[in-house]
């Protein structure tokens, strides 16, 4: 007790040491917790447009939001690993006496690529676009599925 | 904005509302952005409304408040599993106030690649008239 008044050292005790660093896990826990199990991305700066990816045993799914922009003013490219699109959001000009209260939807160019963890099959990518929303199906290679072992008896 | 312009669209995260009242059935409701502009004959909003079907959206236009209300169903199939997500998916809303008189008789809603184009045209009584003063 004396030791700490003089001295002016932080007020721990003997076990305080370890319930400090248990607390500072609890907080690294809480910031990161949510990812370890959900994964949740927070967007890469900049980078339009957002994109969701899931999987199943056979196929990658790519899905991205893309109001308004009709299929042929995409392009997609795909390699071995990776997905790339871009293309050109246009909004129309309208009547030219039209005076604008609000003018939130923008327009312009945009470029991203994704890397897929697994290798893909280019040959039999298939893309469609349904109320605005784009969704890519791309096949994992015959090597990246995973296989069903069968256990024989003996 | 000109063809010539060559901005590059930037990626902005859906805006979330967040209302006073709960919702029996949780999930994340987002505000559209619209565009919208008046001519003589009326206004028009534009909205973009990804993933909501037709039959998912309604429009409502009763004592001069225009609610905007849509639900996008996940697309994703049951044995889908995340990689990754950046976006989520869940129900639009927007509330205005419109001040003008609307013919609402007239009124025209069409759903296209995800994008609403809403024509409201002005009540006859509302559009200005061109008033020619004559000389004798």
């Amino acid at each position: 007790m004396l030791l700490r008044r003089l001295t002016g050292w932080p007020a721990w005790d003997w076990r305080s040491p370890f319930e400090e660093l248990e607390q500072m896990r609890r907080q690294i826990d809480r910031v990161f917790g949510d990812l370890s199990g959900r994964v949740f991305r927070a967007p890469i700066a900049g980078v339009f447009p957002l994109t969701n990816v899931t999987e199943d045993s056979d196929n990658y799914y790519i899905r991205a939001e893309l109001p308004g922009i009709k299929t042929d003013e995409l392009d997609l490219s795909v390699t071995g690993d990776s997905f790339s699109i871009s293309g050109e959001r246009k909004i129309p000009v309208e009547q030219e006496n039209a005076r604008y209260h609000r003018r939130e939807r923008e327009a312009g160019k945009f470029s991203r690529m994704i890397s897929l963890p697994s290798p893909i099959d280019p040959e039999k990518v298939e893309a469609r676009c349904a109320e605005g929303v784009l969704t890519v199906v791309l096949p994992k290679s015959e090597a990246a599925k995973p296989k069903q072992i069968a256990v024989k008896g003996s | 904005m000109t063809d010539a312009e060559t901005k590059a669209l930037q990626a902005k995260e859906k805006a979330e509302v967040t209302t006073a009242t709960e919702q029996t059935r949780p999930g994340p409701i987002f505000t559209p952005a619209v565009d919208i502009f008046e001519t003589e004959e009326g206004l028009t909003l534009l909205a973009d409304m990804p993933g909501v079907k037709a039959k998912d959206l309604n429009i409502d236009l009763r004592e001069g408040t225009l609610t905007l209300t849509g639900e996008a169903q996940s697309p994703e199939g049951s044995k889908e599993t995340e990689v990754f997500r950046e976006y989520k998916t869940g129900k639009y809303f927007r509330e205005f106030t419109v001040s003008e008189k609307i013919d609402q008789a007239k009124i025209e809603a069409e759903l296209q690649d995800g994008v609403l184009r809403l024509t409201l045209p002005k009540a006859e009584t509302a559009k200005p008239r061109k008033i020619t003063v004559k000389t004798s």
